[in-house]
């Protein structure tokens, strides 16, 4: 039984960093209604001005403190807010009136500019780097069980962002526009909501989760340019198993395929077809409902 | 696997062709030799480390004047590490550049992209550190300096079974590299018929991150300890999870562990691991502290570790055997490093058998307040 506890405090905590990355993947996809590629990117962006800015900020508040680490999350968040407003703004924008196969082709292409360019020795190099240790790692023993402060720390910072989005989209003025611009792109612009600035706002929103959920991803482990592409994948995935366009999906997917993933890898014989079993699991459910698990076609979207 | 490699051996037939025009006029002042090696990318020390040893021993050899009245002229590509890079570099290297021989790599699975080519347009191979027994069948036109994995899986057994006292082992393998596969099956034989028990036996994917869902099923199963034959950045982020979750039985593996990067990675969660390699820079013998000392030389102070010692031994045998074979053309030079025997390499006695392997001992390392310490040397 404790393997059964222990598998599934694992899988929450990878879960819920899917679950972050899939929050990012599905509000920009509510508002603007394509899969932004470049967002695993992003996520490793943020990871790497985490990695550059720690060794700075903890020289003035003091090594794995809290206010520190805070502090390294929010600048780190900010850094990718501003370049995800500006991938927006200069990739996306010119496209903005033609079909969403060239915005969605053009994603592809500068989530491979940025990978590729990141790989150069000359940008960040491609050889893995040790990440700094934020916060000290404190394990918690419960009988035979195991909880890191990591897997902890992420499962709240989830939980917590996911209520700030939710807030956000339900409770402010600027959530109400972007409930408006989901809705229906010229109808807003009529009723005088700035879309350009609501679309801006979702990318920035969206890129700081992510370089959020770049820097617990990285916590305790190595950090390299194409390091996204894997947890960006399954996060997409999980999106779309939540229902795509749907906050709560989003994270319920994310923890799904967490889960999923950790307990495959655990069983001899499939731990080599993890991925494939959560695929599988995937294809099921949206046979059953195609617009996944929480999805439908309501002023739910954002 | 299969039509890859009938689309590789395709390309390089083509390259083949174009190489026939192109080469005649070359000859001039050099002997052209050309490397590959994983510069850049996840298993960038691998690479670099060879790639620095190979380069000593070139310029060395051009110090003391060259070979055949000739200077020596390295080509180096970069592979960066990827899957399908080896091959386009092999093919470059044969086809425009002309080299007479091919030293790398150190992976087996990047090896084995580029030893058909090699084979094809009968050009010399010697690779480093690729241990990986299908390697050299490629053909009679490829080589290594090192052992293979039969024997260092047997030596792995013996370990487990003798020096850790280990009733019941639980392996993990990467199932994206020839080398953990291979490394794992021949262990797994050894270590059942000198009575061990395998336990838990789980795969992950190298460059995956998170490790637990396997370790925690592994820590469930309670074997006395974990074979791991993975290279160093998987192995250090298995290392740091086994430790978050509360694990302290030994995890040992082989030479992929080799890598400075093990140590910043892992940190303390390497402590008290253990893992064979070829030689250790502590070796009592005059070439390899001559090796060393120049190596230190070379690269401002820094430290060779196995993969440059044997870097430096392929560029050595090849032009052992060029001087022997009083030619570069391919056969009398394929010759020549076939009847290498009892050259006195930096890493030890180097003989290739009739498989074109090295037969050399293997030492064991542990990782001990933060350093690699030698532990104990199996011979053959």
């Amino acid at each position: 039984m404790d393997w059964f506890f222990q598998q599934l405090i694992n899988g929450l905590g990878l879960g819920a960093i899917y679950a972050l990355i899939a929050l990012g993947y599905t509000m920009v996809y509510g508002v603007l209604r394509f899969i932004n590629f470049a967002h695993s990117d992003v996520l490793m962006l943020g990871a790497f001005s985490a990695f550059y800015i720690a060794p700075k900020i903890e020289k003035v508040f003091g090594s794995q403190s809290v206010l520190a680490c805070i502090m390294v999350f929010i600048l780190a968040a900010a850094a990718c807010a501003v370049i995800g407003m500006t991938i927006e703004r200069l990739a996306y924008r010119p496209l903005r009136n033609r079909p969403k196969l060239t915005v969605l082709i053009t994603a592809i292409g500068v989530s491979l500019l940025i990978e590729n360019t990141a790989q150069n020795e000359r940008v960040l190099g491609s050889a893995p780097q040790a990440f700094p240790q934020l916060i000290t790692e404190r394990a918690i023993h419960l009988g035979n069980l195991v909880i890191s402060s990591k897997d902890l720390l992420t499962v709240l910072v989830t939980l917590v962002l996911l209520g700030g989005m939710w807030f956000i989209v339900q409770k402010t003025r600027i959530g109400t526009a972007m409930r408006a611009v989901s809705f229906n792109q010229q109808a807003a612009a009529l009723m005088g909501v700035p879309v350009d600035r609501i679309i801006s706002f979702t990318f920035g929103l969206g890129s700081a989760l992510a370089a959020v959920a770049g820097i617990l991803y990285s916590l305790n482990s190595s950090i390299e340019p194409l390091m996204g592409v894997q947890p960006g994948l399954r996060a997409f995935v999980a999106a779309v198993l939540g229902g795509i366009g749907n906050l709560p999906g989003a994270v319920l997917g994310g923890f799904l395929l967490g889960l999923l993933e950790t307990f495959a890898g655990g069983i001899e014989g499939w731990s080599n077809y993890r991925d494939a079993f959560a695929f599988g699991i995937l294809i099921l459910i949206l046979l059953v409902k195609p617009a996944g698990l929480l999805g439908r076609s309501s002023v739910e979207k954002v | 696997m299969k039509l890859s490699k009938l689309i590789f051996v395709a390309a390089a037939s083509v390259g083949g062709l174009f190489s026939l025009s192109s080469c005649k006029s070359g000859g001039g002042n050099s002997i052209k030799v050309g490397e590959f090696a994983s510069l850049t990318g996840k298993e960038a020390t691998f690479g670099t480390s060879s790639h620095e040893g190979t380069l000593l021993a070139i310029e060395q050899v051009n110090a003391a004047g060259g070979v055949l009245g000739k200077k020596l002229e390295l080509l180096t590509e970069d592979d960066q590490t990827k899957a399908g890079e080896p091959a386009n570099a092999v093919n470059k290297l044969i086809s425009k550049d002309g080299v007479i021989a091919i030293l790398g790599e150190v992976a087996s699975s990047r090896s084995l992209e580029a030893a058909p080519i090699c084979q094809l347009n009968k050009v010399p191979m010697i690779s480093p550190a690729s241990t990986n027994p299908t390697v050299t069948r490629e053909g009679d036109y490829v080589f290594r300096v090192c052992f293979n994995d039969n024997f260092q899986g047997g030596a792995l057994a013996n370990f487990a079974s003798g020096t850790l006292k280990a009733k019941k082992v639980a392996i993990l393998t990467d199932v994206k590299s020839d080398y953990s596969k291979g490394l794992a099956k021949s262990f797994k034989e050894k270590y059942a018929t000198s009575g061990g028990v395998v336990g838990t036996e789980l795969d992950f994917n190298g460059g995956d991150k998170d490790f637990k869902g396997q370790l925690t099923a592994i820590k469930s199963d309670a074997p006395d300890a974990i074979f791991l034959p993975g290279y160093y950045n998987d192995v250090a982020l298995i290392c740091i999870q086994a430790k978050q979750l509360g694990m302290s039985i030994p995890i040992f593996g082989g030479d992929g562990w080799e890598s400075e990067s093990l140590l910043e990675i892992g940190k303390d969660a390497m402590e008290g691991h253990y893992f064979s390699t070829h030689c250790s820079i502590e070796q009592p013998t005059p070439e390899m502290t001559s090796f060393v000392n120049s190596y230190k030389k070379r690269f401002s102070g820094k430290s060779p570790d196995a993969m440059a010692v044997l870097g430096y031994d392929s560029a050595m045998v090849l032009v052992d055997a060029i001087k022997r074979a009083n030619s570069t053309e391919s056969g009398a030079l394929r010759e020549a490093i076939a009847t290498t025997k009892d050259f006195a390499g930096a890493s030890g006695k180097i003989s290739l058998n009739a498989d074109r392997d090295a037969v050399k001992a293997l030492v064991f390392i542990q990782i001990k307040g933060g350093k690699f310490t030698y532990s104990a040397t199996v011979n053959p």
